[in-house]
């Protein structure tokens, strides 16, 4: 018997999990027998309240996004006028959409990138076999889990330029501290910083995931072949983990695209980091109550997260060994 | 003393349900003579410094909180207090009211976790166990949900519950994040390993779906429950930018919005730093106290949610 603990629920991708639920008839009666109108009611008393929320909450708002984003509407005003797609022309045109275009693609880039480089080194650290690695797994992955205000915070202390712990060490060595609160550039620079700081134990556990099923003959092979370490993780483990590698590159995309909490705290005129969440944000309710610009860029923020997801669930429907 | 060659025993399972365990390849422990400086040097000193790059700045937060204005202010760096007091927490009450959004955010954790884990288990029941026409779909549409950001829906969800007059009230918080598209995910995929058998024999006992549902699916889905469970709680604490908007005053802020609140009020003025540190605290600690002690469940639950993003 299997420690019930350790039991992984199937995390079949959604499009292979096809099993037919057990515990049917095994003749197949009329369609909406008193037996199956019943089980239809238990349905509908067990599933419904569950659905209509998601209905009400995560579809309906789908829908009315795409309404409100071809009005010309004040937040809280009660009338609106319909312009089409202006909204749309004005985000792709003005100067402030496209820096958080540019804003968004920075961000996601640099956090992207760092966390799975980083979050890929510290797995290599954490799959070798030393005591108390364990230990360092939960430091590695604990941030993850908390508050982004919290962390946001704690960070923010840290980089104050005058009362902070970075700018007394740069001053150790005869540096001034960046004004990572004035300056819109290194506000970015900070937010990234902090948001590789705060997940990239994330990719650290998922990549060592990876690693431990790696198959120990292959890289033995190898090993006696005379292939060195760096020879073996570029040559074999990189290659085989590639798999890994694409999934962590769309959630960590995902993921990026819809940090919110980090920046909100950190920088809360967003003048240097109004990603396109951040700036849909801005827009309704940071003062300018621009409800319809903001539900645009939230309808083309939903168009490249469902991109993003449908290239992913394609790719891991053929690469069933991996999920 | 010998080398340990048996798993660690809080060892967490491979996220990415690698059930592969790793194959011992080390012929003699980390310890001894031969491997002493590899291991210091190969496995030990990046294991050091990643984590203390990821404590540090927790334990700074920790310990800055304990510190007096001067020793905030001061040009040379002041590692520890000199005089650890509580007056930054005293401050940080007095300053807005802490055990108020303390309050708030226990209220809202515990009410909507525990309605969101009931609704993904009888959902979860349902899709798998109860027949039904078109779960296929409403399977698909729930996977689909599953990928929605919350903050894209944010805009049509306030002028809803604006409109209902939710604003400033706990069911304004709560009741848009009750749908659950990830509990039900997690739960399904469980219930789908469960052997029929088990289920055959309940009903030839002659047990309806509810009875069968909480004296036999749920008890030997007790780990998963618990995963779901734990995953959604954290989430629910954390959670801001929904809390953020539709609250303005004190009396129904959670944590995070009012360590918001308490940042625009004390922050970058230099001695409040002492005392936005002891707030941090308080939204961070307990987290951090419950991931101690159950890591191995949320880990395995996060990492696994995010299968399908």
């Amino acid at each position: 018997m299997t420690d019930p603990s350790s039991t992984v629920p199937g995390t079949a991708s959604p499009g292979t999990a096809t099993s037919p639920p057990p515990g049917h008839a095994p003749v197949r009666r009329k369609r909406w027998t008193r037996r199956a109108r019943r089980d239809a009611a238990v349905f509908l008393a067990f599933a419904a309240p569950n659905l209509v929320l998601i209905a009400l909450f995560t579809y309906r708002p789908l829908v009315l996004n795409i309404q409100y984003s071809m009005l010309d509407w004040t937040l809280g005003s009660r009338t609106a006028t319909f312009i089409g797609l202006d909204n749309y022309i004005e985000f792709f045109t003005s100067d402030a959409g496209l820096e958080s275009l540019r804003i968004t693609a920075i961000f996601t880039l640099f956090t992207v990138g760092g966390a799975m480089v980083l979050g890929l080194l510290i797995a290599l650290a954490l799959n070798i076999d030393v005591p108390g690695r364990t230990l360092a797994r939960s430091a590695v992955f604990a941030p993850y889990v908390l508050s982004g205000v919290g962390v946001g915070l704690v960070w923010l202390f840290i980089f104050d330029p005058n009362f902070g712990v970075l700018g007394w060490i740069l001053r150790q060595v005869g540096l001034n501290s960046p004004q990572w609160f004035l300056d819109p550039d290194m506000s970015l620079v900070m937010v990234i910083i902090v948001y590789v700081w705060k997940n990239l134990g994330y990719c650290a556990i998922v990549y060592l995931g990876g690693l431990q099923s790696l198959s120990q003959d292959v890289l033995h092979a190898a090993q006696l072949d005379g292939a060195g370490a760096v020879r073996r993780f570029f040559s074999i483990s990189l290659p085989l983990l590639s798999p890994t590698t694409f999934f962590l590159l769309i959630t960590t995309i995902l993921n990026s695209l819809q940090a919110f909490d980090l920046l909100r705290i950190m920088t809360p005129t967003g003048r240097g980091t109004n990603t396109m969440i951040f700036e849909s944000y801005l827009q309704a309710f940071g003062g300018y109550s621009r409800a319809g610009y903001s539900a645009t860029i939230s309808v083309l923020l939903f168009v490249i997260l469902i991109v993003m997801t449908v290239a992913q669930i394609l790719f891991v429907e053929r690469k069933v060994h991996y999920a | 003393m010998s080398a340990p060659a048996r798993p660690a025993p809080g060892a967490a399972p491979g996220p990415s349900s690698s059930t592969a365990p790793v194959a011992p390849r080390r012929r003699n422990g980390p310890f001894t003579r031969a491997n002493l400086g590899a291991t210091l040097a190969g496995g030990y000193l990046p294991l050091l410094i990643a984590t203390l790059v990821m404590v540090l700045p927790l334990l700074w937060m920790v310990v800055s909180s304990f510190k007096s204005p001067h020793e905030i202010l001061s040009t040379d760096l002041v590692v520890l207090p000199s005089e650890p007091s509580l007056a930054n927490y005293e401050a940080a009450w007095t300053s807005v009211p802490i055990p108020r959004f303390f309050l708030n955010s226990v209220i809202v954790t515990t009410i909507g976790s525990s309605i969101k884990v009931v609704l993904a288990l009888f959902t979860a029941y349902a899709l798998v166990f109860v027949r039904f026409p078109f779960k296929r779909v409403i399977f698909v549409l729930i996977l689909v949900a599953l990928m929605v950001p919350p903050q894209v829906s944010i805009l049509p969800n306030y002028v809803l519950i604006a409109g209902l007059g939710g604003v400033n009230t706990y069911w304004g918080i709560i009741l848009p994040g009750l749908g659950t598209a990830f509990g039900t995910f997690l739960l399904r995929q469980f219930f789908l390993t469960i052997p029929p058998t088990i289920l055959e024999a309940a009903e030839l006992d002659g047990a309806g779906h509810l009875r069968t549902l909480f004296s036999v699916v749920a008890p030997i889905s007790v780990p998963t429950v618990a995963t779901v469970a734990l995953v959604t709680i954290v989430t629910e604490w954390n959670d801001y930018i929904w809390p953020l908007i539709i609250t303005s005053e004190a009396s129904r802020m959670t944590l995070p919005v009012g360590l918001t609140a308490l940042s625009n009020s004390e922050g970058n003025t230099g001695a409040g730093w002492g005392i936005l540190m002891a707030g941090t605290v308080l939204v961070i600690a307990p987290v951090l106290i419950v991931f101690a002690m159950l890591q191995r469940h949320i880990v395995s639950g996060l990492t696994q949610g995010s299968v399908t993003g």
